[in-house]
Parts: structure tokens; C-alpha cells; sequence
């Protein structure tokens, strides 16, 4: 007769398993069979993701050094930090004077010169050469380049104006340009990153 | 498509009764590989090897989309880009080694899947069709792990890209045409890496595919089993869900810790120390070898070491290079015709005493040394020991088969898949004359594998 | 039925092609036929051999002897770098082996790199920085051939991993020169080492064309202090170019470890699961 059983449960498949104490445990093991294979597919997702990210390579190349020591008051020069330019301009006093006579909080992105240069050196002026609106790279860097209304810098694309501080003062842009995080290295080399 | 019996898809939200309306798709998974599809109760452990196929290919197509986003197929940097996976990627070096080793688990597989196939006969009336498609799933697959190999731009990449499409400067006329044609060159060189790039990273969707096809011609008839009994009513199935998704759960896990280990512990040991030479056009490695899954053929490819030629008027009909990749091709053909060959009423090899001998002291061994040969430098013993086998190769398929096939006389088969996992006693065969299902008996495909009671 | 007809044909005529063309005039050479005679440096070869006591990332508990690498990187920079590149591998990654970021940068600053002269635009060389690789002693096959009588110096990241046994291999070949065997040499009289070439039993072919590196205990100097014999260089600079091969062997074993124990512990769930799914449906044996 315990073929029979045997016989007869098998047209009736998951029914069987419900025995009085077969639920509890059968519950059990499932749950925790399924969820521990969720646990494992989601942790082969991890390495599936992570490899996006920027390589070891990449990373190790995200420091610069610009040797700025021969920028003249009023020139400015391209370096690349990133794979993106970086503007670094060196301001003669009337540039600083102009800077820092504008109403800080007319500003669309208030700030102020010093904040955006680094203390004893608020003559050189080191910006990311994006433009914070959909990032092109603005001219004015170069010389006899449309510096835009405000003698600093100006984007072609779709006509932004920055101040000679890299402040935006028109146009669609909505923040001043980005400076990257840099220190003094020895005296006339940054390291930018 | 399917049994009377098999249960039907009831969606019960109102999301999955509106997805049933509009697109039923969670109904064609259930029927596919759900509750929905009956399967035979007896299947043994060899019937996992389809499921952990379908992982493999998954596993990479997911390994190699991953790794084609690092990869650049041009000779001055493939190599490099390679090394780029392995030392500045993200886990890079994880899941090229799983690329790279998940290919070889895919041979393991595959070739346990279609030795199973071989042994139960799983080719016979009415499945040849699902047969036929899973030898064209392995030429695929075969192509696709060939071009794959020749990507890192090693060694062997390069000498098995010449050596391979070596192959086709055979065909008498039109051969070498075709060589300078498949490389887009003299040699193995940009043009080539590129187009195998893209085909392979074509093919395995091509293989996605052609495994849809297999799944659909296999839901026709329904899946074989170990006795190669066919199932007469619904006491010889379960549903696939939850009996054999458990199984297979449990398979998969035990596959994972197989492969697992290689990829983590001998990440290199199924490959080749010269592949990660850079290739150099200008010098052959001591030893060139394919990558142990083509062995076998390889083996079969290099048996044949003297011209065709009519004796003493010293005419050659076929020159020994032509025969090795006709026998090589050959080899595989063989299988298309399988179906038709084996003409043997009994399925399962375990109820075919003559067959059964061939297969295991015959076949099996046959497999072994051409894997060994084909590894093995072309000197003595291993050129004869691959002649004779490969010899007995052919033999096996097309003389052996129809033979025994006419002469042997089976085992007496059990009268149900039931009867065979419960045993025949008096219960069981209560439950047969109460079955209705058996009753008309000549409608049952297999009526001639009633057992000589 | 003449599917089976033409299968027998097709297969009794492929036999006999192999059989009567090629097995037969085989077996023929392989009876009455001379035996080829194997290279004598067959007799001489011999394989990789362990350095005593392996190394620390064997096994698969194994984990890097981080002193060691910087020992085996001193006698690449000493010894090796004269004619081997190294160009897989970035100053950067010296970190891996315990120097400080000031050190890396040191360390880099002190090779020579080519570069290219940011004022005219033509090719120099500058010192090197972290994110350079490791330079070629050559500027390309033609000049590395022309210096070293044909024979090119092979790039070392991949060496170990590029030979059967690799880190073995590299071991033995550096600390195997020396004469051959003379009671093999007795068999074989007609042996010998080409001129220019050098005898070394665990290199293939037994004759290799690189001079023997490491000619002198304490051609090196150790800043650990550690006795600079030949058998420990050539240890050192293994293990060290093992490193070099896969950086990221000792993470991948860790890795392994981990991964192994959490899929036991899932699959035995799943073979729990399995036979409770599975439960009253086979009969109990009588």
C-alpha cells in the first residue's frame, strides 16, 4: 500500500508536502534556500556594476601638476586636469579691483574672489574650463578670444557670460566655473586632484 | 503541446490577470518551465546538464557584454587591453577568469548533455528535431569559443586563427581564396580580430535562439527519461515546478562550487601558459594545441597522414590534408544523421546489453584517447592510437550503430515510468489495469517498446 | 533504411582510408622503420624544481611576503631592468608592495622615462611619475634584437604566468646554470652549447642565450639584511615577477575562500530544499 500513497500523490504534487509539521518546515527550507540564493545573485551583481566605474588607471591619473610660475599678470593658460581643461589665469590688480567691487549677493551663485582662490594667492585663479550649463569649454582663456561681457569668460554654446573671477553673471548657466581642489606643491607648481 | 493533464496558468491579481490578456508572458514561462510542464519522475542527475547549460550560455553572454566594455579588438592594444581587464578594471581579473573558464564549463556541460543524449538515445523518433538543433547549438558554440579564444591576441590566439581557417585552404580550387578571404588578409591580423570580435559577439545570441527552438521541439513530445519508456498518464510526471526547478537549484549549487574553484584557485590550469605571450607572427610556439574542448577533433584532424592515392600509379586523389578536415567535419556530421541510423525500438541504453558494451568500452574510451592524442605532440604512440580511434569513431556511428540495432535483443522494458520507480508488484499492477491512459495502447508512439511479457 | 545502407558504406570506406593509407604505413614505420631520434637535449632537460620551502603565495592559503617582493623588485632594478621591460606594470603599483605614496614617487622619479619635450615637441626623456609604466631598456624589437645577437630580451610582466610552472621555471632557470650532467654528457658525446649560448637544464631547448644573471652571492645589496645568495635572488625575483604576472593572485584566492563557503552553505540549503520538495515521492525501499 505505500506505493499506492506514493502513486497517488504524485498526480496531486504540492499537496502532499502539507503534512502537519511538513508546512512549518517546509516553509523554512524554502525561504531560506531562496533567500540566500537572492543574497548570492545580488552580490554577483556587485562586481557586474562596480567594473563601470573608473579603472585603477584612470583614478591614478585624476592629479596634475601645473607649473604656473611663468603666467604673467593678465595671462592665462590651458592645462588639462581629467581629461578636461583647466583654465589657470593669473589677474593683475585692475582684475582683482573689479572682482571685488561687484555686489557679492546680485550674484546668481555668490562668491567672493578670496573665496575662490586660495590665501596669499588671490591673483591666480584656477577654474575647471567647463561651462556649468552643459559643459562646453568657454573661450577667453586664449588670446584675442571673446572674453563676453564681463572680461572673463564667455561659452559659445548657448551664450553664457562669467566675470573675470569666473563668476556666471548671464546667461543660462546656473553656477560660477568649478575650482578644483588644489594646494601649492613648491613654490610655483600646483597639484590640481 | 503537452499532457491532458498538464496543470493551467490562473493569474489571481489583477495585474497578472491584465498582463495575461495583454501579454502572456508569465503563462508561457509556466508552461515552459513551470507548473505548467509535466515532466517524467524518473529523471536522474544527467537530465541537469540542459538547465546548466541555458546557466552557462546566460553566465556568458553576462561575463562577455561585461567584458567587451574593456576589451579594443585591434592588434597594437588587444593584448594590452586585456592585461587592462586584469589589473586596472574593477574585478576584472574576476570576471574575465569566469569568461574564460565559464567557455570550458560550458564544454563540460554540454558534452555531458549530449553523451546523455547519446546513451538514453534522446535522438530517437519523436525527438530527432530537438536532437538536430542542439548539433547545430554545438557548431555554433564551437564557432563561438573559437573566435573567442583568438580575441586575447596571444599566441595561441594567433596560431589558432591561422591554423583554423588553415582548415578552409583544404577545398581543392577555391581554398585558398577562401583562407585569404575569412582573415581579410595573408595572415591573421587586424581585420581578423575584428570581425571575429564581432561575430563573437554575435553568435551567442544566435545561440540564444537556436536554444529556443530546442526548448519548443522538446515541449512537443515532452522530455525522455532513463527507462526511454514514453509517459502513458499522470502518474509518470510531475510538474516541472517544484520538482525539478528544486533539483536543478540543487544542481546549479554544485555546479557553482566546481566552477567557482577553478575560477578562484586554478584560474589558469584549462588554459595555456602561451597565450600570454603577445603574438608574434614571426614565431610559432614549440607546441601549438587548441583548447582541450576541440582536442577530440583536433585529434581526428591529424589521424589521417598520407595521401589518397592510387597505389603503384602514384595519382592522388585526395591529399592528407583535405581527408583530416573532411573526417573532422564529419565527425560532427555524423550526428545529424543519428536519428536515423540507430534504428534500435529501445531508447534507453540500459535495457540494450550489445549497445550498452559499445557505448561504455567502445565509444567512451574512444573519446579518451582522441582527447589524449589531440593534446599530445604528433609523434608515436600517439599517431596510431589516434587512427585507430578515430577509426572506431566512425565505425561506432555508421557501421556499429545500424547493426546492433538489427541483432540485439533488448532487455524486457518496464510497463510504465510508475512500474519502474515503484517496483511491479501487486499494487502497481492494480494501478495499471485501473489506468486508462495505457489502455489504448497503439496510439503511444513507442506501442513497438511494449515490453515481450 | 538506406540512410543505414549509405552509413555502413560511408563508414567502412572512411575506415579503410585510414586504416590501409594511414595506420598501416604507420604501423609499418613504427615497426621496421628507424625510430626518430630524439634531440640529446632531451636527456639533459629537466623540470622546474620548488625553491626549499615554496613560496609564501602557494597553496591556496597563500598570501604575498611582502619583504620578499620588495627584495625580488630590488633585483630586477638591479639586475634584470638592464634588458628586460617590465611594461604592464605602473610605478603606481609599487604601492601594492608596501612603499609609501612619497616613496612611489621617489622610486618613479628615479627612472627614466621617454617623453617629449613640452617646448620644441620632440621625443626626450623625463623622469618618470607613478602613473608611468615601467620603461623598455629599448626603444623597439629592432634595437633590443641588434643589441643582444638576435636574440630578444622578452618583457617580464606576464613571465611567470607566460611558462608551465611559471614561478618555478623562473626560480630554477636563474639559480640552474652551470655544467651539464657528465654522466649523461658521457652518452651523449657529440652534445654541446653553441657558441654564444649557455647551458641551463631547465631551459627547453638547454641552451638559452641569456648570459647567466646572477653570477655572485651578494651581487645585490639587501636593505633588510637578508643574505644575498643566488638561490635567494633568484627566489626573490621569482616571487617578485609573480607579482608582477597577477597582482591580484592573494585578493582572488581571499576572494575564493569566501565565495566557496557562502556556495556550500547555499547549496546544501538547496539540497534540503530539494529533497523536501521531493519528499513521499519516491517509495520506501522493502
Amino acid at each position: 500500500m505505500a506505493d499506492m500513497s506514493g502513486a497517488a500523490t504524485a498526480n496531486s504534487a504540492p499537496e502532499v508536502l502539507e503534512g502537519e509539521e511538513g508546512v512549518r518546515r517546509r516553509d523554512w527550507i524554502h525561504i531560506a534556500a531562496l533567500s540566500t540564493a537572492g543574497v548570492g545573485a545580488a552580490s554577483v551583481l556587485f562586481p557586474l556594476v562596480i567594473q563601470m566605474a573608473p579603472s585603477a588607471d584612470v583614478l591614478a591619473e585624476s592629479t596634475t601638476d601645473v607649473d604656473v610660475s611663468a603666467i604673467q599678470p593678465g595671462q592665462s593658460i590651458r592645462s588639462v586636469f581629467r581629461r578636461q581643461p583647466l583654465f589657470v589665469k593669473r589677474l593683475t590688480p585692475a582684475e582683482i579691483q573689479e572682482a571685488n567691487s561687484v555686489d557679492v549677493a546680485s550674484l546668481r551663485d555668490p562668491q567672493t574672489l578670496a573665496e575662490r582662490t586660495l590665501d596669499g594667492h588671490e591673483d591666480l585663479l584656477v577654474t575647471m574650463g567647463v561651462c556649468t550649463h552643459f559643459g562646453c569649454v568657454p573661450l577667453g582663456s586664449g588670446e584675442g578670444e571673446n572674453r563676453g561681457d564681463f572680461n572673463g569668460y564667455f561659452c559659445p554654446c548657448h551664450g553664457s557670460h562669467y566675470d573675470v573671477a569666473g563668476r556666471i553673471r548671464r546667461g543660462p548657466a546656473p553656477l560660477n566655473l568649478a575650482v578644483p581642489n588644489y594646494e601649492f606643491k613648491s613654490e610655483g607648481v600646483i597639484r590640481v586632484g | 503541446m503537452s499532457f491532458a493533464w498538464a496543470k493551467q496558468y490562473e493569474p489571481k491579481t489583477p495585474l497578472t490577470k491584465w498582463l495575461d490578456e495583454k501579454l502572456p508572458l508569465p503563462r508561457l514561462v509556466y508552461n515552459a518551465v513551470g507548473a505548467g510542464y509535466p515532466v517524467p519522475r524518473n529523471l536522474n542527475y544527467m537530465w541537469n546538464f540542459g538547465v546548466l547549460a541555458g546557466f552557462c550560455l546566460v553566465l556568458q553572454i553576462v561575463t562577455g557584454v561585461v567584458l567587451a566594455m574593456h576589451y579594443a579588438a585591434n592588434e597594437e592594444v588587444a593584448f594590452g587591453t586585456v592585461e587592462h581587464i586584469m589589473r586596472n578594471v574593477n574585478y576584472g581579473w574576476m570576471l574575465r577568469y569566469a569568461h574564460a573558464n565559464g567557455a570550458s564549463f560550458f564544454f563540460i556541460v554540454v558534452y555531458l548533455h549530449i553523451f546523455r543524449g547519446l546513451y538514453y538515445s534522446s535522438y530517437k523518433a519523436p525527438r530527432e528535431m530537438i536532437w538536430l538543433l542542439g548539433v547545430v547549438i554545438f557548431l555554433l558554440m564551437m564557432a563561438t569559443a573559437f573566435m573567442g579564444y583568438v580575441l586575447p591576441w596571444g599566441q595561441m590566439s594567433f596560431w589558432g586563427a591561422q591554423v583554423i581557417t588553415g582548415l578552409f585552404s583544404a577545398i581543392p580550387f577555391v581554398g585558398e581564396g577562401l583562407q585569404v578571404w575569412l582573415l581579410g588578409g595573408f595572415s591573421p591580423g587586424n581585420a581578423a580580430l575584428n570581425r571575429f570580435f564581432s561575430l563573437h559577439f554575435l553568435l551567442p545570441f544566435v545561440i540564444a535562439g537556436v536554444v529556443i527552438l530546442h526548448i519548443w521541439a522538446l515541449h512537443i513530445p515532452g522530455s525522455s527519461n532513463p527507462t526511454g519508456v514514453e509517459v502513458k498518464n499522470e502518474s509518470d510526471t510531475v510538474p516541472f515546478h517544484p520538482y525539478y526547478t528544486a533539483k536543478d537549484g540543487f544542481g546549479l549549487g554544485v555546479f557553482l562550487i566546481l566552477f567557482t574553484f577553478m575560477v578562484f584557485f586554478l584560474p589558469n590550469a584549462l588554459g595555456h601558459p602561451d597565450n600570454y605571450i603577445e603574438a608574434n607572427p614571426l614565431s610559432t610556439p614549440a607546441h601549438i594545441v587548441p583548447e582541450w574542448y576541440f582536442l577530440p577533433f583536433y585529434a581526428i584532424l591529424r589521424a589521417f597522414t598520407q595521401d589518397l592515392t592510387i597505389p603503384f600509379l602514384g595519382i592522388t586523389l585526395i591529399d592528407a590534408k583535405l581527408l583530416g578536415v573532411i573526417a573532422m567535419f564529419g565527425s560532427i556530421l555524423v550526428w545529424f544523421f543519428l536519428p536515423w541510423l540507430d534504428k534500435s525500438p529501445v531508447r534507453s541504453g540500459h535495457y540494450r546489453p550489445l549497445f550498452q558494451k559499445f557505448f561504455w568500452f567502445g565509444l567512451i574510451p574512444t573519446m579518451v584517447v582522441l582527447m589524449i592524442c589531440g593534446g599530445a605532440p604528433a609523434e608515436e604512440p600517439y599517431v596510431v592510437m589516434s587512427q585507430i580511434a578515430t577509426a572506431y569513431y566512425f565505425l561506432h556511428f555508421l557501421v556499429i550503430l545500424p547493426i546492433i540495432s538489427q541483432i540485439e535483443v533488448p532487455k524486457p522494458l518496464p510497463f510504465s515510468i510508475t512500474e519502474a520507480v515503484l517496483g511491479s508488484d501487486d499494487s502497481a499492477a492494480a494501478a495499471r489495469t485501473g489506468s486508462v491512459g495505457a489502455g489504448s495502447k497503439g496510439d503511444l508512439p513507442d506501442a513497438s517498446l511494449q515490453p515481450a511479457e | 533504411m538506406t540512410i543505414r545502407l549509405g552509413g555502413i558504406i560511408v563508414g567502412l570506406a572512411i575506415t579503410a582510408v585510414l586504416v590501409l593509407w594511414s595506420l598501416v604505413p604507420g604501423l609499418y614505420n613504427l615497426a621496421f622503420g628507424e625510430a626518430p631520434e630524439k634531440a640529446a637535449s632531451y636527456a639533459f632537460y629537466e623540470h622546474p624544481k620548488a625553491p626549499e620551502g615554496g613560496f609564501a603565495f602557494d597553496g591556496p592559503m597563500g598570501k604575498w611576503d611582502v619583504a620578499q617582493l620588495q627584495r625580488g623588485y630590488q633585483v630586477y632594478k638591479e639586475v634584470c631592468s638592464a634588458c628586460h621591460g617590465l611594461k604592464f606594470v605602473a610605478f603606481r603599483n609599487l604601492r601594492e608592495l608596501g612603499y609609501t605614496e612619497a616613496e612611489v614617487d621617489a622610486e618613479a622619479a628615479a627612472w627614466t622615462v621617454p617623453g617629449i619635450d613640452p617646448q620644441t615637441g620632440e621625443t626626450t626623456t623625463r623622469p618618470g611619475t607613478p602613473t608611468d609604466q615601467f620603461p623598455s631598456p629599448y626603444p623597439n624589437a629592432i634595437a633590443a634584437a641588434a643589441a643582444n645577437n638576435n636574440a630578444i630580451p622578452p618583457d617580464l610582466s606576464l613571465m611567470t604566468k607566460a611558462r608551465e610552472d611559471g614561478s618555478n621555471y623562473v626560480y630554477s632557470l636563474l639559480s640552474g646554470y652551470g655544467e651539464p650532467d657528465p654522466e649523461i654528457l658521457a652518452k651523449h658525446p657529440d652534445f654541446e652549447t653553441p657558441v654564444g649560448l649557455y647551458f641551463n637544464k631547465y631551459f627547453p631547448t638547454v641552451n638559452l642565450a641569456m648570459a647567466p644573471p646572477l653570477v655572485l652571492d651578494g651581487q645585490v645589496t639587501y636593505a633588510d639584511g637578508t643574505e644575498a645568495t643566488i638561490p635567494q635572488m633568484a627566489e626573490d625575483v621569482a616571487a617578485f615577477l609573480t607579482w608582477t604576472a597577477e597582482p591580484s593572485l592573494v585578493q582572488r584566492k581571499q576572494t575564493g575562500w569566501f565565495v566557496i563557503a557562502f556556495l556550500i552553505f547555499a547549496t546544501s540549503l538547496a539540497f534540503l530544499s530539494y529533497k523536501q520538495v521531493w519528499a513521499g515521492m519516491k517509495p520506501k525501499k522493502k
